[in-house]
C-alpha cells in the first residue's frame, strides 16, 4: 500500500534498458513495448487497435514511429515493438506525421462522420485523433461504403459496421479474454465486416466490454444508446456491488439518473472489465418499482399505508423496546457497505444486546470458514502452483473472478483442478474435473490429497473414477512441492448440499500444506465486510468470537450482547415457535433466498413484528409490518469489502427515490431513539470509527483511501506499515483516525477455521439427489428490476442427463412435478448429458417458486444431501 | 541465339512424366537415395554452395534461409508455396502438374536437410488438376516407399500433405500462408518478431519455400553444387523458368540460364519478337507488383541484381509485354484493381488506399477525372508507400499494398503524364491505344 | 442444407489425421462440405466447427475470406473470366463482355436456369495461354468468342463429362494408407 520505492528490496544489477525517444534517454523494462514505454514516459503515441490488456495486432497503423535499427531509422508500429537497448526512437518527424495523417485519412475515407449523431461523440478516439492530428476537409469524392444501420449482434449490443475501423479489439476480446469467439472478422479487404455467425449471436456474459473498448462508435449498448450524450455526463469512481469481485467501476449520470457504469482497469482486481450484469443493473436503481416512502400494514395481509419516517420509526423502536434482547433477531445485510452494517451491528449488539444477527441465509458457510483459512488475493491466481475450485460456478456468480481464472489457466497455464458434481463454465479449462457425486465431496477430496500424497486410488470414491482422483492428485502433488501458492476458491458449491461438507473439503485441501491458500468463492457483494463487521450469532467485528473480543468491544462500547445468538435457520425456527418475536430484514428476502422456502414462511408468518428495510420490494415484503426505503448502489457513499477482504470506496452520484436514506442514518437513529448516541454526523466519521475500534481495520481510514497509492483499495488486515503516512500525503480535508485503543486491552486473535465431521449420504437406488446453483440472470429482484437483463432469465427447468429421463419414461420438453420430503415444483425437463445419472439440476432462484421450496435444513443436516423423486403430469 | 537449358522442365514433355514409372525410368527419387546416405548438415552445405536464390519472388538463398532456423527446436515443418496467383506468372502450375515427383523428391530432401516432422504442400485452390496430379504422385510416393515410414528404408519418417487453398492472392505471403494453413484467414503476420524460421506454423521453426525453389533440389543433389553453379552467372546460379505473356508472337514459359540471357532475347528469340512487329511500349520484368521497364531497358540481362539496381524486380520470373498500342492508365488501373481487390484487409493504408486509389482509377477511365486526381493518386499511394522508392517503403504489414501503390501505379504515371493528363481533359485515352474501353456495363452485380 | 453425409464425414475424419492440430483442417472440410452441397451451407459450417473445435463464427470467419467458397447456391458451372493484365492485353475485357452478353448475365449473377454463373477472375497462372477461363476451375486456354459459345452449348448438351459440378475439387484424393503412415504428432 505504501509507495514501492521505499519498500522495495535495492536489486544490484540493472534489470532496465534504455531508450531515447524524441531525443530523452529513458528506462524501459525488458520485453515492455514501445507504446507502452512511451506512455509510461509521457509520451502518448495515437492507437487505435492496441489495447493494454490484450495481445498486440499491429493492424491500424496509427502509431507508426521511426524506430532505429540495422538498416537506419523506419516505419514501425510502436505496439508491436519491444523496446530494445539502445532504440532510438523519433515520434515527431515529418515521416510520422505524414504517416499517421495518411492513416487517419485512410480510416475516415468510408467512416460516416456522423459525429453530432453518434453515442461515442465527444468521447471518441477516432474523433480526438482527427482534431488532434487530422487533415482538414476530406480528399475522399468517392462513394463510401454502406451497411444496414445498427444491427442486434446480441441482446445487449448493437453494431454499427459503417463506423467500426476494423481494429479488432472486440474480436480479440471476445476470444483472448471471455473465450466466446462468437464475434469475428468476416469476408475480405474492404468488404471486411465484424459479425456473427447468422442467427447466432454474440451471447456472452462480458459483452458490454466491447462497448467499452471500441475506439469509435460502432459498438453500442441497448441499455445506453441515446440515453445521454457523453458530454452532458458526469462521474464518480465506485466499485460495482453487483457480486463480491467488487470491480472497480466510473459511474456516469445525466440530470439525476445514473446512465452508464465504465469499467477501470484496477490491476489487482478487474482489469477494466465488467460483466454484463454489473454493468447493466444500475437500471434497477432508477426502476419505478422502488421503494420510495415508508410503508406500514395495520395487520399482516393489510394493504401498506404511507406514513412519515418518525411514525415508523416510532412503530419500531416502540416495539423494540417491549422485547428481552433473545426476542429480536436481524437477517441478512451483505449487500450493505461496512458503515451501515457497522451500525446496524452497534445497533443489535450494544444497544439491544441481541446477538441474533446473521447476514447469511444458510445459503453460504460458517463464518470461521469464510474468514478463518489463510487468505490468497485474486493475483496469487495468476502466479499459483495450481488452482482448486471448491465452489460455485464462478462464471454464473463471480463473472469477473472467471475472467482472472481463466486467464491464469490460459496464459499463465496455472492448472485448475475443479471439483464439481455438475459442468461449469470453468470446466473447459480445467486440467482436471473431479466430478463426484452431490453430497460427498469431502470424500473426493479427501481422495484426492490422498493421491497427492502417494497413495492413489484403486476404486471409484464418492462417485469419482480413480483415474481421475489420481489424475488430480498428481497435479497438486505437484504444485505443492513446487513451493508455488495453492489457491483454493471455497463457496457453497450447492445449496442442496450441507456447507459443512465443503468446509471439511477445504481443511483436507488445506492441511496438505502450508502453501495452501482461500479465496472465498462469496456472491452477495459485502458479505466479507459483513462478517468483519461482525454480522453473525458469536462474532464481533474484526473476525473475533465473544469470548476473543467481549471485553476489547466492552471496552469501546460499553455494553456488548447478553448471550451467544441464533443463525438465521434457528431464527427462523424460533420465529416460527414464537420465542423470537421481531425480525428485521436487512435488504433479506428469506422467502426467495433462504435455503428452506417453508421454514422462511413459517418463520415470518410466526413474528409479531416484522421489519424490512430495502430498496425494493420483495416476495418477503409481504409478510412485512413495516416497509422502510433504503438508499442503493449510486446514491450512498461509503466502502464496501469484496472477497479478498479488499475495502474500497463507494460514491454517491444520484438521489435517492423520495424519501429513501442510507441504512447507517436508519440504524444511527433508532439507536438513538433506544437511547444510545453513536456520534455519527457523516458516513466518514463511521469509516474513521471502524478504523479505530475494529482491529482488523486499523488504517482503513477515510485519509488512506482517498490516498492516489490506494485507488485499488486496502486489503485488511492492513500491513503494518501501510498505516505511516507517505510520499502522497492524505486528504488534509479529513482529519486522522480518531480515539486511540485502550491500551488495558489487548487486541483480540482473529478466528481460525473449526473442523468439522461431515456426513456421508446413504445411497437410495429410488430417488435422485438435487444440485442446485445460481445462475447469472435470475429472479433475483435487482436483475428483475433492470429492464434489458431481466428478459435475459431463463425459464425454469429441470436438468438431467438422457438416461435418467428415459428410466423415468419421460421426454425433454415435458412438464414434470420435481418432489422432495418438503415441497415440489413443476418444471421443464431439459437434456444435459453432461451431467451424471443419478442428479437432477434445478438452477437457484429461477422459478417464481424457487429451488429452495424443495430444500428441507433438517434433511440437509441429518442425510448430506436433498433427494428428489420426479413424477410427471402436474399436480 | 541462346537455347533453352532444361533443367527442371526436362518431362513436360514426357507424355508419362508426372507418373512415377515415367520419373523413377528418367533417374527418378536417386537424388533422395544419395541425400538419405548424406548427413543433413552436408546437404544444407551442398545447397549454400549451389547458391539456389529462392524462386517465389524475394529471391532469398535457400541454403541460408535454412540455416536460420534455431539450433534443436523441435518440431520443425517445411511448407511449400504452390499459391502462385502473382499476375503475369505461370511457372509452378506446370511444375506440378507436369513433373509433380521431381517435387517431392524436393520437398524429401529438403525435409531431411532441415529434419522437419512433417510437410505440407499448399496449392492454389483455383488449380484442381494441380491437386489431382501431385494427390496421385503422392500415394504412388507413399505405396512405393517414398514417402511416410521407414522412407527408403531408413528408420527416417515423414508425412507429407496436400493442402488445398481457396482463392486469396494474399495466401501466397509466407506468413499468411502459414496462417491459412492454420485454418484461419489469411492475413499476413508481423516479421519481426513472426520470421517462420522462429516463429512459424504452430510457433514453431518453419520453412517456407517455393514450388520451382525445391524443384531444383534433386538436380543439385544429383549433380553437385559445382555443376549447378557452372549454369548461370555467379550471384544467379542455374536457370530460371520466365513466363513471357502478352504482345510478344509466341507466348510461353521458358527455362533458360540464369542471369545471362537478356529480355531482348527473350522477346525476339524466344517468343519470335512483338506483335505485328510493333514496338516495346513498356513491359513488367517481375510480375504485377513490379516496377515498369521501357524499351531502354531490353538489353537488360535476367539478373536478380541488375534488375534490382535499375529499381525493379524479377520477382516471380513473369513478364509481360505492352506493346506501342497499350493503353497505359488502363493497364495500371487493372493492375491496381487487382491489389484493392486481394488486400487481406489487415491495414487501413492497404485496405481503404487501394480502393480509394482504384475508385480514382475508375472516375478517370469513366472520364469524370479531375485535373488534382494524378496528384492525389500520387499522394495516396506515398501514403502506403513514403517515398514511391522501390523496394518500397511500408506503412503496413507486408508489400502488399506498397505494391499497388509502387509498382504499376508510380511507373506508368512518371513516364506517361500525357495519357493521364489526355484522360482526364478529354475524357477517353490518346489516339491509338486501345486494351479496351472501361466498360460500367461490367461492374460487379452486387 | 446438410451436414456432412456418412462418406464425407469420413473423409473429414480421415483429414484430421493429416494435420498437427484440428483447425488446419478447416479449409479442406470446407471445400469437401462445397463438393456436397455444391455452395457451403451453415449447416456445414456448425459441423466443420463441430469437427475441428471451433465456433461457428470462427469457420465463417475463415471462409468467407477465401474467393472460392460461396455461402449462397451457384450455377452448376461457375464461368471465370480472367481480365487481370496478361489476360487484358489481348482481350480478356472483351471476352467477359462477350460471355456476359451470350449468358444474359452481368458477372457475379447467375442464369434463370441455374447452370451458369459468371465470375471476373484474377490471374489464373495460365498467362501465356490468354485469354483464358475457367469452368468450374477446369482451364480453357485462347479463347475466342465463338470459342466461348461452343464451349456453353457443349456444356449445355451435357458434353463435358470432364468438367464436374461446381464445388467438385480434385478427382484424385491424397489417401494415406495407414501402414504407411509416419504419424502425425498433434502439437
Ligand atoms: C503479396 C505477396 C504474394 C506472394 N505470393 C507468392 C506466391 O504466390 N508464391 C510464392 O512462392 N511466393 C510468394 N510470395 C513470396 C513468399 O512470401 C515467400 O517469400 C516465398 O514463398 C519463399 O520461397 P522461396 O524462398 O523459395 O522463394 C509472395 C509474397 C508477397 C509479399
Ligand atoms: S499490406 Fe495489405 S495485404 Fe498486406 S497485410 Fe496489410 S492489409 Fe494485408
Ligand atoms: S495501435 Fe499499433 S497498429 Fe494499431
Amino acid at each position: 500500500m505504501t509507495d514501492t520505492a521505499t519498500t522495495a528490496p535495492e536489486t544490484p544489477k540493472k534489470t532496465t534498458l534504455t531508450v531515447t525517444i524524441d531525443g530523452v534517454a529513458m528506462e524501459a523494462n525488458p520485453g515492455e513495448l514501445l507504446i507502452a514505454a512511451a506512455e509510461r514516459t509521457g509520451t502518448y503515441i495515437p492507437r487505435f487497435c492496441w489495447h493494454p490488456r490484450m495481445k498486440e495486432v499491429g493492424m491500424c497503423r496509427m502509431c507508426l514511429v521511426e524506430v532505429s535499427g540495422p538498416r537506419g531509422m523506419s516505419l514501425q508500429p510502436a505496439c508491436m515493438q519491444p523496446c530494445a537497448e539502445g532504440m532510438v526512437v523519433d515520434t515527431k518527424s515529418a515521416m510520422v506525421k505524414k504517416a499517421q495523417d495518411g492513416v487517419l485519412e485512410f480510416l475516415l475515407v468510408n467512416h460516416p462522420l456522423d459525429c453530432p449523431v453518434c453515442d461515442k461523440g465527444g468521447e471518441c478516439p477516432l474523433q480526438d485523433q482527427t482534431l488532434t492530428f487530422g487533415p482538414g476537409e476530406s480528399r475522399f469524392v468517392e462513394e463510401k461504403r454502406h451497411n444496414e444501420k445498427p444491427i442486434p449482434i446480441s441482446d445487449l449490443v448493437l453494431l454499427d459496421r459503417e463506423r467500426c475501423i476494423l481494429c479488432d479489439r472486440c474480436t480479440r476480446f471476445s476470444k483472448e479474454v471471455a473465450g466466446d469467439p462468437l464475434i469475428h472478422f468476416i469476408n475480405r479487404g474492404n468488404t471486411t465486416e465484424v459479425n456473427t455467425f447468422p442467427d447466432d449471436p454474440f451471447a456472452s456474459y462480458f459483452s458490454g466490454n466491447v462497448v467499452q473498448i471500441c475506439p469509435v462508435g460502432a459498438l453500442t449498448a441497448s441499455p445506453y444508446r441515446f440515453a445521454a450524450r457523453p458530454w452532458d455526463l458526469d462521474q464518480v469512481e465506485s466499485t460495482c456491488t453487483s457480486c463480491a469481485v467488487g470491480c472497480r467501476v466510473v459511474v456516469q449520470s445525466s440530470g439525476d439518473e445514473i446512465t452508464r457504469l465504465q469499467g477501470v482497469d484496477s490491476d489487482p482486481v478487474n482489469w477494466g472489465w465488467l460483466c454484463d450484469k454489473g454493468r447493466f443493473d444500475f437500471e434497477a436503481v432508477s426502476s419505478p418499482s422502488r421503494l420510495s416512502a415508508p410503508l406500514v400494514r395495520a395487520a399482516r395481509g393489510a394493504a401498506p399505508e404511507k406514513v412519515s419516517w418518525s411514525a415508523a420509526m416510532t412503530r419500531i423502536a416502540t416495539a423494540l423496546r417491549t422485547y428481552q434482547p433473545s426476542e429480536i433477531g436481524f437477517i441478512g445485510g451483505a449487500r450493505l457497505t461496512n458503515e451501515d452494517q457497522y451500525a446496524y451491528v452497534r445497533l443489535a449488539k450494544q444497544v439491544l444486546r441481541t446477538d441474533n444477527v446473521d447476514a447469511q441465509l444458510a445459503d453460504g458457510l460458517t463464518p470461521d470458514a469464510w474468514l478463518g483459512f489463510p487468505k490468497a488475493t485474486i493475483n496469487d491466481l495468476a502466479t499459483a502452483g495450481a488452482i482448486v475450485l471448491l465452489g460455485p460456478d464462478i462464471k454464473e456468480e463471480l463473472p469477473v473472478l472467471f475472467l482472472r481464472l481463466r486467464d491464469a489457466a490460459v496464459t499463465k497455464k496455472v492448472p485448475v483442478v475443479e471439483f464439481a458434481a455438475a459442468p461449469t463454465g470453468v470446466s473447459p479449462y480445467a486440467a482436471e474435473s473431479v466430478r463426484y457425486r452431490p453430497g460427498e465431496v469431502a470424500l473426493a477430496v479427501k481422495a484426492v490429497m490422498a493421491a497427492a500424497a502417494g497413495s492413489s486410488a484403486e476404486r471409484q470414491i464418492g462417485g469419482v473414477e480413480a483415474d481421475s482422483i489420481n489424475a488430480a492428485g498428481a497435479i497438486l502433488a505437484k504444485a505443492i512441492v513446487s513451493g508455488k501458492k495453492v489457491v483454493v476458491l471455497l463457496g457453497r458449491a450447492s445449496m442442496a448440499e450441507p456447507d459443512r461438507a465443503f468446509v471439511e473439503a477445504a481443511l483436507a485441501v488445506s492441511a496438505a500444506s502450508s502453501d495452501v491458500v482461500v479465496l472465498p468463492a462469496m456472491r452477495r457483494a459485502n458479505l466479507h465486510g459483513a462478517l468483519d463487521m461482525g454480522m453473525a450469532p458469536g462474532l464481533l467485528p474484526g473476525r473475533v468470537t465473544h469470548g476473543e473480543g467481549g471485553a476489547w468491544f466492552a471496552a469501546h462500547w460499553g455494553a456488548g450482547p447478553s448471550n451467544p445468538g441464533l443463525d438465521t435457520a434457528a431464527m427462523l425456527e424460533a420465529a416460527a415457535a414464537g420465542t423470537i418475536k421481531a425480525l428485521v430484514l436487512l435488504g433479506a428476502d428469506p422467502v426467495a433466498d433462504f435455503v428452506d422456502r417453508d421454514l422462511a414462511e413459517r418463520g415470518l408468518m410466526g413474528a409479531e413484528l416484522v421489519v424490512a428495510i430495502d430498496t425494493l420490494p420483495n416476495a418477503s415484503n409481504t409478510h412485512a409490518h413495516v416497509m422502510l426505503p433504503a438508499a442503493g448502489f449510486g446514491e450512498k457513499s461509503g466502502t464496501t469489502t469484496n472477497l479478498e477482504g479488499r475495502v474500497t470506496v463507494l460514491s454517491s452520484k444520484v438521489s435517492a427515490p423520495g424519501t429513501a436514506r442510507p441504512d447507517w442514518m436508519i440504524a444511527t437513529e433508532l439507536a438513538s431513539m433506544l437511547g444510545t448516541d453513536f456520534g455519527y454526523e457523516t458516513v466518514g466519521d463511521i469509516t474513521d470509527d471502524i478504523a479505530a475500534t475494529v482491529p482488523t481495520h486499523a488504517g482503513a481510514t477515510r485519509a488512506e483511501l482517498r490516498r492516489p497509492a490506494n485507488a485499488d483499495g486496502i486489503v485488511v488486515p492492513v500491513p503494518t506499515e501501510a498505516s505511516t503516512p507517505s510520499a502522497d500525503a492524505a486528504d488534509p480535508s479529513v482529519e486522522e483516525n480518531a480515539e486511540p485503543r485502550p491500551p488495558s486491552v489487548a487486541a483480540p486473535k482473529p478466528l481460525r477455521v473449526r473442523a468439522v465431521d461431515g456426513v456421508v449420504p446413504q445411497p437410495d437406488s429410488y430417488s435422485l439427489r438435487l444440485i442446485t446453483g445460481r445462475v447469472l440472470y435470475d429472479q433475483g429482484s435487482i436483475v428483475q428490476a433492470s429492464s434489458s437483463l431481466a428478459k435475459l432469465a431463463r425459464p425454469a427447468s429441470v436438468r438431467l442427463h438422457s438416461g435418467e429421463i428415459e428410466r423415468h419414461a419421460m421426454h425433454p420438453g415435458d412438464v414434470i412435478r420435481v418432489v422432495s420430503q418438503t415441497g415440489e415444483l413443476a418444471l421443464t425437463i431439459e437434456v444435459d448429458d453432461h451431467l451424471p445419472r443419478g442428479v437432477a439440476f434445478v438452477p437457484w432462484n429461477l422459478a417464481d417458486r424457487g429451488a429452495n421450496t424443495l430444500i428441507n435444513v433438517g434433511e440437509l443436516a441429518a442425510d448430506g444431501i436433498t433427494k428428489v423423486r420426479l413424477e410427471s403430469g402436474r399436480s | 541465339m541462346p537455347a533453352p537449358t532444361k533443367m527442371i522442365s526436362t518431362r513436360w514433355d514426357q507424355a508419362d512424366g508426372h507418373t512415377l514409372n515415367g520419373y523413377l525410368r528418367t533417374g527418378g527419387y536417386e537424388a533422395l537415395r544419395k541425400a538419405l546416405a548424406m548427413n543433413p548438415d552436408a546437404v544444407v552445405d551442398e545447397v549454400k554452395a549451389a547458391n539456389l536464390a529462392g524462386r517465389g519472388g524475394a529471391g532469398f538463398p535457400c541454403g541460408t534461409k535454412w540455416s536460420f532456423l534455431p539450433k534443436d527446436i523441435f518440431p520443425r515443418y517445411l511448407v511449400v508455396n504452390g499459391d502462385e496467383s502473382e499476375p503475369g506468372t505461370y511457372k509452378d502450375r506446370l511444375l506440378m502438374e507436369r513433373d509433380p515427383h521431381q517435387l517431392i523428391e524436393g520437398v524429401l530432401i529438403a525435409s531431411w536437410a532441415i529434419k522437419a516432422e512433417q510437410a505440407f504442400i499448399y496449392i492454389r485452390g483455383e488449380m484442381p488438376h494441380a491437386h489431382e496430379r501431385v494427390a496421385a504422385a503422392l500415394n504412388e510416393a507413399y505405396a512405393a516407399g517414398y514417402i511416410g515410414k521407414n522412407i527408403c528404408g531408413t528408420d527416417w519418417s515423414m508425412d507429407v500433405v496436400l493442402h488445398w487453398g481457396a482463392g486469396a492472392y494474399i495466401v501466397g505471403e509466407e506468413t499468411a500462408l502459414i496462417e491459412s494453413l492454420e485454418g484461419n484467414r489469411g492475413m499476413p503476420r508481423l516479421k519481426p518478431p513472426f520470421f517462420p524460421a522462429s516463429k512459424g506454423l504452430y510457433m514453431q521453426p518453419t520453412v517456407v519455400n517455393n514450388v520451382e525453389t525445391l524443384a531444383n533440389l534433386p538436380w543439385i543433389i544429383s549433380n553437385g553444387a559445382a555443376a549447378f553453379t557452372s549454369f548461370g552467372n555467379e550471384k544467379n546460379t542455374g536457370t530460371r523458368l520466365f513466363a513471357v505473356s502478352g504482345h510478344v508472337k509466341n507466348p510461353g514459359v521458358f527455362e533458360v540460364e540464369f542471369g545471362t540471357t537478356t529480355f531482348r532475347e527473350l522477346f525476339y528469340d524466344f517468343c519470335g519478337g512483338i506483335r505485328e512487329d510493333r514496338t516495346v511500349k513498356a513491359f513488367i520484368p517481375g510480375g504485377g507488383s513490379a516496377p515498369w521497364f521501357f524499351e531502354e531497358d531490353l538489353d537488360t540481362q535476367l539478373d536478380a541484381g541488375v534488375v534490382g539496381g535499375k529499381g525493379s524486380m524479377l520477382g516471380s520470373g513473369a513478364i509481360v509485354v505492352m506493346d506501342d498500342t497499350t493503353d497505359m492508365v488502363k493497364a495500371a488501373w487493372r493492375l491496381v484493381k487487382f491489389f484493392a481487390k486481394e488486400s487481406c484487409g489487415k491495414c487501413s493504408p492497404c485496405r481503404e488506399g487501394t480502393n480509394w486509389m482504384e475508385k480514382i482509377y475508375r472516375r478517370i477511365l469513366d472520364g469524370e477525372g479531375r485535373p488534382e486526381d494524378v496528384a492525389l493518386l500520387l499522394d495516396v499511394a506515398d501514403n502506403i508507400s513514403p517515398g514511391l522508392t522501390w523496394p518500397p517503403k511500408q506503412t503496413t504489414i507486408c508489400p502488399l499494398g506498397p505494391s499497388a501503390a509502387a509498382g504499376a501505379l508510380v511507373s506508368s504515371i512518371r513516364r506517361f503524364p500525357v495519357e493521364y493528363d489526355h484522360y482526364i481533359v478529354h475524357g477517353r485515352p490518346i489516339d491509338g491505344v486501345s486494351t479496351g474501353i472501361y466498360r460500367p456495363s461490367l461492374a460487379p452485380a452486387s | 442444407m446438410s451436414r456432412f453425409n456418412p462418406a464425407n464425414l469420413e473423409r473429414a475424419r480421415e483429414l484430421l489425421t493429416h494435420y498437427p492440430r484440428a483447425k488446419s483442417a478447416t479449409i479442406p472440410m470446407c471445400h469437401l462440405a462445397q463438393e456436397q452441397d455444391g455452395y457451403l451451407t451453415e449447416e456445414a459450417m456448425a459441423h466443420i466447427a463441430e469437427l475441428v473445435g471451433c465456433t461457428n463464427a470462427e469457420v465463417y470467419g475463415t471462409a468467407s475470406f477465401y474467393e472460392m467458397f460461396k455461402f449462397h447456391p451457384v450455377g452448376t458451372y461457375v464461368v471465370g473470366v480472367c481480365t487481370n493484365i496478361s489476360c487484358l492485353l489481348v482481350g480478356g475485357e472483351e471476352l467477359l463482355d462477350h460471355a456476359s452478353g451470350s449468358l444474359g448475365i452481368r458477372p457475379g449473377a447467375t442464369t434463370a436456369d441455374g447452370l451458369f454463373t459468371l465470375e471476373e477472375m484474377e490471374c489464373l497462372a495460365a498467362c501465356t495461354e490468354a485469354p483464358c477461363l475457367q469452368v468450374n476451375y477446369r482451364y480453357e486456354n485462347k479463347v475466342t468468342h465463338e470459342g466461348f459459345d461452343r464451349i456453353v452449348a457443349d456444356l449445355r448438351a451435357g458434353k463435358r463429362a470432364d468438367i464436374p459440378r461446381h464445388g467438385m475439387l480434385g478427382a484424385v484424393r491424397q489417401s494415406i494408407p495407414a501402414d504407411r503412415r509416419a504419424g502425425v504428432k498433434a502439437i
